[in-house]
């Protein structure tokens, strides 16, 4: 699972406003594809790694897990370049994919998930003349990154409970026999939690329509 | 759901000013209600008043209970009747009874909305327009009174069903509510689990309603309500209630 990545720790790196971390790690991009020698992501590598385990003082397993996400995309790119240009050339794009991806990895587990979301809540702020409120952008980005999760694990249930009487948990059939029962409940959680909302003062405004359905529950 | 901040409220809507009159010597009144989605009739004929400080609420699936235990809060507003709490109707004074009534659901998964646990707890009070320095303090406090101090940055969804359940509790104590509607809030624990929140339950000094079929977890409580085919068939101390409730599911 690539999320709640934070690892508290009192460091620097930890410190650093999120808006800054963010614009560093797109700066990072921009570079190293301006600077296209083996050298530079070799340098740049050596100092995500060094900013990341000694600096923020990472556990290994953090940037280690973010590395294993992306493997078969790094020995892909190498093998393709490797086959239609050279070796070097593969090394090379895999080699920034791989910083990135772990600079990356590095912003996410050093700043909290409301810090980075109060950065896009500024970013949205000009959206105000159009409408937009950017503090539920903000709550929308949260409960996604919140209920992605919950999700995997009902689907990863129901799958369980297809597979006790006897289903196949893969392929396309079990594919169509998980979504269905997935959107389901997805849809029941989403009333359930649009109360809870509700519940724990979300709203802060009008009266409520007089409730039709889904009828709650009355169990 | 109606996500809306202060100050960007639609023309017309309740406008909360902090100081409606509410009288907490009032507890929740039930006023002639009744409840129907659609044709199906849900609740009907309810005129009780509750001003216990533990008050159960007991009855079959689809007895209607969650429908009553959600009427006490307004997230649902009945079609006859009214539900006032302290005076304030749940109808037309949504905002300030909702201040007033927290809500714990049966699933905490539902009412988790945050990634990490003190967030999660925060959300409330951000709701509240509470300071960020008085929220610091204030989740601080309910986490360690809860034993989840340690847990503050913990990813919500690794907890286990138990602690899921004392941080959507604790989400709601923090907003320090005059009163808690728990909603089956032992269904989905072990025992030690379902033990811990009754005697967290036990413990809080808020009126509490408890909707259940854990018929333990009344004891000790002042009133309980058997709810049956939409209406309230038996309101009693404890024993004799749950004696009723017995003899009600012995005859099906």
């Amino acid at each position: 699972m690539t999320l709640a990545l934070y690892v508290p720790r009192s460091s620097v790196v930890h410190r650093l406003p999120a808006g800054l971390k963010l614009l560093v790690l797109a700066a990072l991009a921009v570079v190293l594809f301006a600077l296209p020698t083996l050298t530079a992501a070799g340098v740049a590598l050596a100092g995500v790694l060094a900013v990341g385990l000694l600096v923020a003082r990472l556990p290994v397993a953090v940037l280690a897990r973010q590395a294993r996400a992306v493997r078969w995309w790094l020995l892909a790119l190498l093998v393709v370049h490797a086959l239609t240009t050279d070796w070097r050339t593969g090394t090379h794009v895999a080699l920034r994919l791989l910083t990135l991806v772990l600079a990356a990895a590095v912003v996410t587990a050093t700043t909290r998930v409301n810090a980075m979301v109060a950065v896009v809540e500024r970013l949205c702020a000009p959206l105000r003349l159009v409408g937009v409120r950017p503090a539920r952008v903000g709550l929308a980005i949260t409960m996604a990154l919140r209920f992605i999760p919950v999700l995997v694990e009902r689907a990863d249930r129901i799958r369980e409970a297809q597979a006790a009487r006897g289903g196949s948990p893969r392929g396309v059939r079990a594919l169509r026999t998980t979504i269905a029962p997935l959107l389901v409940q997805v849809l029941q959680m989403a009333h359930d939690v649009s109360e809870a909302l509700d519940a724990r003062g979300a709203d802060d405004v009008p009266p409520p329509r007089r409730r039709r359905s889904p009828t709650p529950e009355a169990s | 759901m109606r996500l809306r901040r202060p100050g960007a409220r639609a023309a017309g809507s309740e406008v909360a000013t902090g100081n409606e009159v509410a009288d907490p010597a009032r507890g929740i009144e039930l006023r002639g209600v009744g409840h129907r989605y659609g044709e199906r009739v849900v609740l009907e004929g309810i005129d009780l008043t509750l001003t216990e400080q533990r008050v159960g609420v007991i009855g079959a699936n689809g007895s209607g209970k969650s429908t009553f235990a959600r009427l006490l809060n307004g997230l649902v507003v009945p079609t006859e009747g009214r539900v006032l709490v302290d005076g304030l109707d749940t109808g037309t004074q949504v905002r300030a009874v909702r201040r007033r009534v927290g809500f714990v659901f049966q699933d905490p998964d539902a009412q988790i909305v945050h990634p990490t646990v003190a967030e999660d707890v925060a959300y409330g009070l951000e709701n509240q327009g509470v300071p960020a320095d008085e929220r610091t303090v204030r989740v601080a406090e309910v986490l360690a009174r809860y034993g989840l101090a340690g847990h503050a940055d913990h990813p919500a969804h690794l907890l286990s069903g138990g602690q899921k359940q004392l941080l959507a509790i604790a989400g709601v104590l923090v907003m320090r509510p005059a009163r808690i509607v728990f909603d089956e809030p032992t269904t989905l624990l072990d025992l030690v689990n379902a033990r811990r929140i009754a005697e967290l339950i036990a413990g809080v000094d808020q009126q509490v309603v408890v909707v259940t079929h854990q018929l333990d977890l009344l004891d000790g409580f002042d009133r309980v309500l058997v709810v049956d085919g939409g209406r309230v068939v038996c309101d009693d101390v404890p024993p004799a209630a749950v004696a009723a409730y017995r003899a009600l599911m012995a005859d099906r």
